[in-house]
């Protein structure tokens, strides 16, 4: 395997104004090769989404990103490029969909040309290309009646042929990597899988790489290659996805398992993780999870824990991988104590 | 309600009340601050038509009066007229607005369509009519026809309001408690109101004084001896070539009151909802 | 898409509103004239040659001697036919003299909207651009300085400014007095447009501070919007995201704000006309208010209403045409 497509390095995201500090991003790094997907999960307040703008370096003022990040795409680093160059980038080697279809589209144009805008920015194409380009790529997305769609506007449309044209304006110049952020959050469940589905035929088709954001576990089981768990603005665990499914490390995994349903396991009630994320201004000292976690100790306290291997190709941001025999000593994790839960 | 002062709105409405302060102790200390009388015409020969000097800082008129104390007094008459004026148009624009609201139904559309009839004269004009149809008015009734005819925006966003608020849980659970219709519309449903009111009132000063001035201006206004400072730029309105600084002044002051009721109103808006359209803002200024 | 027949049916619709505003302007307009002191005889006719016998003839002619409400209705139908009576200081039919004015006004009213609104938005997307700058900041405050300004008193500033210090345009009238006859046709209509100038400019200021103000608003209210980030992770470029994605959007409201400014614009364009004599329908009405010619008031201010609402409802159209969330649904 050669260098990896995008290699995130350290990345740190602060927001600042008058009130302090907020580091959504503190320190992430990971890395994606070619036409593997790759799932960043987490709840919100873990800095995911932050992660995924800064990629495009779509994140403005008051946040920034820190000086000694480092973002590597195909070897070149995105965060030296100047505002043209980067605008090469985005949209033509990297894309993007968001979360909410409905407000993600301009509601003043029609869905064939904002997709044929993508075309016209980037390419010579003329009006004619773009507008067929866009007819074309409606139709790769599985919408029928791709040319009457084209000149229909956003508000004509349901949320699934949103979500279909945002994947469709992502995909038609064939960027190398696609970012989803929370591509069917917004949408209904069977909706949810036909998108998912068209995703994953679209990455065969046409050899890209996605990086998934979400916070819904289930939707990881089913297409992602490898995971990045996130907590508290950095990464806590880092495995491929039977790996972390089999062998969840961090107690935030585990807490996120457990709470997820699942199809023939009994339950009388679902395992909530007590507490609630803490402020991105203040982060805890040393483990930044521990007031949530059920095993931790002193140590916890008093020391930020490093990235520990676990196994293969498996990392674990928590002081149980040195101390494993802790992991027998559970109790109610202060959070819980102070009645808080999730 | 207060949840939005940032640092920038508070600096912005602080200043805007203090030069209003400041505007308001100066006119109702006049006879402190006046450097002379008003009224006083000393000596129509010799001082008459002075350029603005150290004894006289705003220059005198064809009169020999002094600019300046004239001004001071003139500021008692715009003043009050507007805010006295303002008052009758908001308390007009809540109660009709409000009672459309609420009530609804047929009252509510005929009720609008005059407002819409009523917003559709501009506004100078109907006043133009009205004080040449009835001459030479005595100032409080000037102060009515100015408030009469000011309400009707007011009316439209109250009502648009209450039509809302209508609908909401805590008046629905009021009338299941057998609350009578006024009584929740004064105790219920107002209360939520005023940030807009309140709004709209310190908007309306800033443009009263200005629409006093024009109408002062052209005669129709405040009728000799009294003079707000409309009418002493009609007294130098012949005169800009020679004179200029009678009509400048006057008019500076005006500017001045008016951007700071408009810096203030201005601030309250963003203070009480900052996401609110600006088409809405555009219904409250007119 | 919404088909000819539902268009035309809100314009018809539209239409009929239109005329029931009129209706209740010219009800109130009566109202007014009769709960006035006086009949419009005993001051118009102060010349004491004229003597009650004809003073009692003309007002049997006009009906005054009439019950209230059939001379309600007699106005009503007059003023529906156009009938606006005599105006006594012109010495024409009321009609007449407003037929002249009403164009003056409306080339004023309508060269200041274009300069004001196309100013006013230009100023503001340069605001939106960098705000928080000095750049902003000095615009806005600028803005905010016409804005609270009595439009009367720019008059005069500018008057006093081009006539005195600055000769460069003409202060009065909508043509030169004198030599507008003798005039090339190229030469009238540089003539007219000279004379043009101030009034509209003046006008324009006024009415474009209130447009930047607002349009300054709606771009930054729409500046954080989800589709403008989808635009940038398009790699659209900056000039594009603002121009065709913002300001798209953002000049949806300013349109209605068309419709809400028409009563304004005329406002202050009774006094820009009145400091600068251009004969249009505020110098008309005010010098039919100096010469006690009621007919000629009254009738100026129902036409001028009329003229706003249609101009409303104009502005609204064009606001269904252009958003397209309204065309079609």
């Amino acid at each position: 395997m050669s260098e990896p497509l995008l290699a995130v390095r350290d990345l740190r995201t602060y927001f600042r104004d008058r009130e302090g500090i907020a580091r959504a991003v503190d320190g992430v790094s990971f890395e994606v090769s070619r036409g593997e997907t790759v799932a960043v999960v987490g709840e919100s307040g873990s800095g995911k989404s932050v992660t995924a703008l800064s990629i495009l370096r779509l994140i403005r003022a008051p946040g920034a990103i820190e000086p000694g990040s480092t973002i590597l795409f195909e070897g070149r680093d995105l965060l030296l490029l100047d505002d043209a160059e980067m605008r090469t980038v985005r949209g033509n080697r990297i894309a993007m969909i968001f979360q909410e279809p409905m407000s993600a589209l301009n509601p003043v144009l029609t869905v064939g040309e904002q997709i044929a805008e993508v075309m016209r920015v980037h390419t010579s194409a003329t009006r004619h290309e773009a507008w067929e380009g866009a007819v074309e790529m409606l139709a790769l997305t599985g919408i029928a009646s791709p040319r009457e769609r084209a000149s229909e506007y956003p508000h004509q449309l349901s949320g699934g042929m949103r979500q279909r044209v945002m994947i469709a304006m992502a995909l038609v110049l064939r960027p190398d990597l696609l970012i989803a952020d929370e591509p069917t959050t917004a949408l209904d469940v069977t909706i949810q899988a036909q998108i998912l589905e068209l995703l994953q035929r679209l990455q065969q088709q046409l050899g890209m790489a996605v990086l998934l954001i979400t916070h819904d576990l289930g939707v990881v089981a089913e297409v992602a290659n490898r995971v990045v768990v996130m907590y508290g603005g950095e990464v806590v665990e880092r495995a491929s996805v039977a790996e972390l499914f089999a062998h969840p490390h961090h107690p935030y995994t585990e807490g996120l398992m457990s709470a997820m349903p699942r199809l023939g396991r009994q339950t009388d009630r679902l395992m909530t993780i007590p507490g609630v994320v803490p402020p991105s201004t203040a982060w805890p000292g040393g483990c930044r999870f521990r007031e949530r976690c059920s095993y931790s100790w002193e140590r916890c306290a008093t020391q930020h824990p490093p990235l520990h291997i676990v196994g293969t190709e498996h990392e674990s941001r928590c002081h149980l991988a040195a101390e494993p025999l802790r992991r027998k000593a559970q109790h109610i994790p202060l959070a819980a104590a102070l009645g808080g839960s999730v | 309600m207060r949840a939005h002062w940032t640092h920038q709105v508070m600096r912005r409405a602080t200043i805007a009340c203090v030069v209003l302060l400041a505007i308001v102790v100066v006119a109702v200390l006049a006879p402190v601050f006046s450097p002379y009388d008003p009224i006083a015409q000393p000596d129509i020969i010799g001082l008459k038509n002075l350029a603005p000097s150290l004894s006289h800082p705003f220059g005198t008129d064809s009169y020999s009066r002094d600019v300046l104390s004239r001004c001071i007094y003139g500021a008692r008459i715009s003043l009050s007229v507007a805010a006295l004026a303002t008052t009758i148009a908001i308390t007009l624009g809540t109660l009709y607005g409000a009672i459309a609201g609420y009530v609804g139904g047929i009252t509510d559309t005929i009720m609008m369509r005059i407002v819409d009839a009523a917003l559709a004269i501009p506004r100078v004009l109907l006043l133009i009519a009205i004080l040449a149809l009835w001459n030479g008015l005595p100032l409080w009734l000037l102060v009515v026809v100015l408030g009469g005819t000011g309400w009707f925006g007011l009316s439209r966003m109250v009502r648009a309001q209450v039509l809302s608020l209508r609908e909401l849980d805590f008046v629905t659970a009021a009338r299941a408690v057998g609350a009578s219709g006024p009584r929740i519309l004064l105790r219920h449903i107002l209360p939520n109101v005023v940030p807009t009111i309140i709004v709209a009132a310190t908007l309306g000063i800033g443009h009263v004084i200005i629409l006093e001035a024009g109408l002062s201006y052209l005669g129709l206004g405040v009728q000799p001896p009294a003079a707000s400072w409309g009418s002493i730029i009609q007294d130098g309105a012949d005169q800009l070539g020679s004179a200029w600084w009678i009509s400048l002044f006057p008019g500076l002051l005006i500017v001045t009151t008016a951007i700071a009721c408009n810096s203030l109103g201005d601030a309250l808006r963003s203070a009480l909802d900052p996401r609110e359209s600006s088409v809405a803002m555009a219904e409250l200024d007119s | 898409m919404a088909s000819a027949s539902s268009i035309a049916g809100t314009i018809a619709s539209r239409l009929a509103q239109a005329v029931v505003v009129v209706a209740i302007v010219t009800t109130i307009v009566f109202v007014l004239i009769h709960l006035a002191p006086g009949d419009p005889f005993t001051s118009a006719m102060d010349n004491p040659n004229v003597t009650e016998a004809v003073r009692a003839r003309w007002r049997a002619m006009y009906g005054l001697d009439q019950p209230l409400w059939i001379q309600y209705v007699r106005y009503l139908a007059n003023v529906a036919r156009g009938n606006f009576g005599w105006s006594f200081s012109m010495h024409r039919p009321v009609l007449n003299v407003l037929k002249d004015a009403l164009p003056n006004t409306l080339l004023l009213t309508g060269t200041a909207l274009v300069l004001g609104f196309a100013g006013g938005i230009g100023i503001a997307v340069i605001q939106a651009t960098r705000p928080g700058s000095v750049v902003d900041r000095a615009l806005g405050a600028g803005s905010m300085f016409f804005y609270a300004m009595p439009d009367f008193w720019l008059a005069l500033m500018m008057m006093m400014i081009f006539a005195y210090w600055f000769p460069l345009f003409p202060v009065a009238g909508s043509v030169d007095p004198v030599m507008h006859e003798f005039m090339s046709p190229m030469g009238g209509l540089l003539d007219r447009l000279r004379h043009l100038v101030l009034p509209a400019v003046t006008l324009a200021l006024l009415s474009g501070a209130a447009v930047a103000r607002y349009q300054r608003a709606e771009l930054l209210r729409v500046l954080p919007d989800d589709y403008v980030r989808t635009a940038r992770a398009k790699g659209v470029g900056e000039s594009r995201v603002m121009l065709v994605h913002v300001l798209r959007n953002a000049l949806l409201p300013i349109v209605s704000l068309l419709g809400l400014s028409l009563p304004v614009l005329f406002t202050g364009a009774v006094f820009v006309e009145r400091v600068f004599a251009w004969p249009g329908m505020g110098w008309t009405i005010l010098n039919a208010v100096g010469t006690r010619d009621y007919p000629l008031v009254t009738a100026g201010v129902i036409v001028a209403a009329a003229t706003v609402t249609l101009g409303s409802l104009a502005a609204d159209l064009l606001y269904a045409v252009v958003d397209p969330r309204i065309r079609g649904h």
